[in-house]
């Protein structure tokens, strides 16, 4: 049975319904909230602020940490146990490596600038969503940045090249995926983040890569739309 | 031929391009690459002939030599106090320029400022690792008794304040509150809980609208209402209008 | 902690003595409360509270698990709580700190000591499965208040849950929600009064939170007994004060009553 329809009906370069807001969390230096079909993140960042345990700290420069969590009830199945896990750390870690092309931490000697990520839902794409919605929030609170970064999760199921695969198509089974998680600067169309799970030949590698640039451009208006809305 | 893609007082946003071509300078929030001038802040367009430059509307203090702030005692050491200056770096001040009075060896610091005290101080001086240092001799400087307390964004202070003081001088006329502004974001208030209540809302208004035009007359308008009196506008020459 | 805010303190009680709270409440009054339900669409049952500028989250999840030896017919109830750093800039990483094991326990006791859950409902075979419930409580923005707030989150979200639907094999479809939801026999409210020199004042706001002296949380249920409290902070308290606290909460978990609908 090959794949021929999306479960949602989307077209294959279609990306889900997105919604996007900035300045949610009142306490944050800088918040967004970003939706992208059924799965839906908050981004809170705080900083420039103090740095310890002090061996961490960067005369040089401030340093970036990001911290990606899901909600103990935001998956499709049992409950997560809160903590986090292997594959948060090394989620937090590529979002770090995602964003840190962009800020200009010169100024910020010896501090941090904390990024945290929670999930109240998900559906396939969170860190990807988590990405978009950091971006807006260091935005938000005022680090430079020489652009900003929007992201989302390409690849293939089957003979087809997608955008922004759901939970469904990530798990199907009556033929080959590929699950490619991107993050770029809109700008210059440069990947700040690239991951790959599943199987894919270098041509549809191409095809998806191209795909993704051209979808993540939709996505940075609608991070530069949020932004702007918050000081009409 | 140079072309601007924005105008004077729009939001942009990092990454946005505010002009293509040479004839155009890119000044602080922006950058240049290539052609175009790109601006790296949230922020509202300043548009100065060809000189181009962002207003930040957000991001936190960074201390700077020559600073009038609001600091909050933390530690008494033996060589001064360590004060909180509501940034990512802590402060200093030495005894040496704790006071104009004479401070004898040995003698209880927290006496002069204990830990909890708000202090209105200068900065003297910031090194490149952000080792700020403050002094309490100078103008105005002092202890700043029991009040409240109320955080802002440091990049709306200067509207807070008004050409010449204008706008800070309208809510305090307005509320009978003393008001003291720290340009790291903080600002004292004290007065009677109603007034200080009003001036406080004042202030967040101001604030939230830091971006728009016509500020004066709404928060004219806004204290007139809280208050029930009529409020004179001055424009920046200190010459009275009637409102 | 009450060191660093001595100013703070004196300012703010020099308003109490006036009759003004800094926001300008009465001590007894409470901020404005808006409850949404089904926020989050895995979760079995979900409620979002805003109360003031305090935004929590609560989700139940249920799975189903062999009973405890001890009380083959009864299912299990757990509640949890993280104090998420995104919510307040003084919250830190890692493990629950005692302040979000305290407050899961206090709302925990709450549920729990009021039989508000009869466990013997959740038990589908005795001695083999029975659900167990797993509430968790997580702040998305923190203006004080939290104990309070996530107590309404929780009940919100218990109220709001369904049981996912069971195969004959006790296979649990998290996709398909039955029509059944938890039967709850009681609603406990929670409200913690807070003791600033002689004053009295429920739903502080973060500044307040730094200054107190005492606090007690009391859970009431609708027929005004009640269910569980807990006294803290570095004061020891009289009786006589004890009574008029114990007084306010009881007003105070009325006006919230109410709202819950």
């Amino acid at each position: 049975m090959a794949f021929t329809k999306r479960p949602d009906g989307r077209k294959f370069e279609d990306l889900r319904k997105m919604e996007a807001k900035v300045g949610v969390i009142k306490r944050a230096d800088g918040s967004a909230w970003f939706k992208i079909g059924d799965t839906e993140a908050y981004a809170a960042v705080y900083g420039p602020r103090e740095l310890y345990p002090r061996f961490m700290q960067n005369p040089q420069k401030g340093i970036l940490r990001c911290h990606y969590n899901m909600m103990p009830f935001s998956g499709s199945g049992d409950r997560i146990r809160p903590g986090g896990n292997r594959r948060s750390k090394e989620i937090s870690f590529v979002t770090m490596n995602a964003l840190l092309p962009v800020l200009d931490l010169s100024k910020f000697s010896n501090a941090v600038v904390d990024v945290f990520i929670e999930f109240p839902q998900t559906d396939a794409g969170s860190r990807c969503a988590g990405i978009t919605a950091a971006a807006m929030a260091l935005a938000d609170a005022g680090i430079p940045m020489k652009d900003l970064i929007a992201a989302v999760a390409v690849g293939r199921v089957d003979d087809k090249v997608v955008a922004d695969l759901c939970y469904d198509e990530e798990a199907y089974e009556d033929g080959p995926v590929a699950d490619i998680p991107l993050a770029m600067l809109p700008a210059s169309g440069k990947m700040s983040l690239l991951q790959m799970d599943g199987e894919i030949g270098k041509e549809q590698l191409m095809q998806a890569l191209e795909l993704g640039k051209k979808v993540m451009k939709e996505i940075h208006v609608l991070q530069t739309k949020a932004l702007k809305e918050k000081y009409k | 031929m140079s072309q601007l893609k924005t105008e004077d007082k729009a939001i942009a946003v990092p990454g946005e391009i505010l002009a293509e071509g040479m004839d155009f300078l890119p000044s602080y929030g922006t950058y240049r690459e290539g052609d175009n001038i790109i601006s790296t802040r949230l922020g509202l367009v300043q548009l100065d002939n060809k000189v181009i430059k962002i207003i930040p509307l957000s991001g936190k203090y960074l201390p700077k030599r020559g600073d009038t702030i609001i600091g909050h005692v933390t530690e008494i050491l033996s060589a001064g106090w360590r004060v909180e200056l509501n940034c990512a770096w802590m402060s200093l001040l030495g005894i040496a320029n704790g006071t104009t009075e004479y401070i004898k060896k040995g003698e209880d610091l927290s006496q002069f400022y204990a830990i909890g005290d708000y202090i209105l101080a200068q900065i003297t001086n910031v090194t490149k690792e952000k080792l700020i240092d403050l002094t309490m001799k100078g103008p105005g400087l002092k202890r700043l008794g029991a009040g409240r307390i109320i955080p802002v964004n440091t990049n709306k202070v200067p509207r807070i304040i008004g050409k010449g003081g204008s706008m800070v001088s309208m809510i305090k006329n307005a509320t009978g509150c003393r008001i003291v502004v720290g340009q790291n974001g903080r600002i004292w208030l004290q007065g009677e809980p109603k007034e200080e209540l009003i001036a406080e809302k004042t202030i967040k208004m101001i604030e939230d609208n830091a971006h728009t035009s016509g500020l004066t007359e709404k928060v004219k308008a806004h204290l007139e209402k809280e208050t029930g009196k009529k409020i004179e506008a001055r424009d920046n020459n200190g010459v009275h209008q009637e409102a | 902690m009450i060191k660093m805010s001595k100013a703070l303190r004196t300012h703010i009680l020099n308003s109490l003595d006036k009759g003004m709270r800094l926001d300008g409440r009465k001590a007894d009054e409470i901020r404005d409360i808006k409850i949404e339900f089904d926020v989050t669409k895995n979760a079995e049952g979900s409620a979002k509270v805003t109360w003031g500028e305090t935004e929590v989250i609560a989700g139940v999840k249920m799975g189903l698990e062999s009973p405890y030896p001890d009380s083959p017919e009864d299912g299990n109830l757990m509640v949890n709580a993280e104090l998420l750093p995104l919510s307040n800039p003084e919250f830190e990483t890692g493990p629950p700190g005692i302040q979000a094991i305290e407050m899961a326990r206090v709302i925990d006791r709450g549920i729990r000591e009021s039989k508000s859950i009869d466990t013997k409902k959740l038990c589908l075979k005795a001695g083999e499965k029975v659900w167990s419930v797993m509430v968790d409580i997580l702040p998305i923005n923190d203006a004080g208040n939290l104990l309070d707030v996530g107590s309404v989150a929780a009940i919100a979200a218990i109220k709001n849950a369904k049981f996912p639907e069971v195969s004959k094999d006790f296979e649990v479809d998290y996709k398909t929600k039955s029509k059944t939801g938890i039967p709850m026999k009681q609603e406990p409210i929670e409200v913690t009064v807070y003791k600033i020199g002689e004053h009295l004042i429920v739903d502080p706001t973060i500044d307040e939170m730094k200054v107190y002296d005492a606090r007690l949380t009391v859970a009431y249920i609708a027929n005004g007994d009640i269910v569980a409290m807990q006294k803290a902070g570095e004061e020891a308290i009289t009786i006589d004060v004890i009574g008029k606290m114990v007084e306010l909460a009881h007003t105070t978990s009325e006006k919230i009553r109410a709202k819950l609908g």
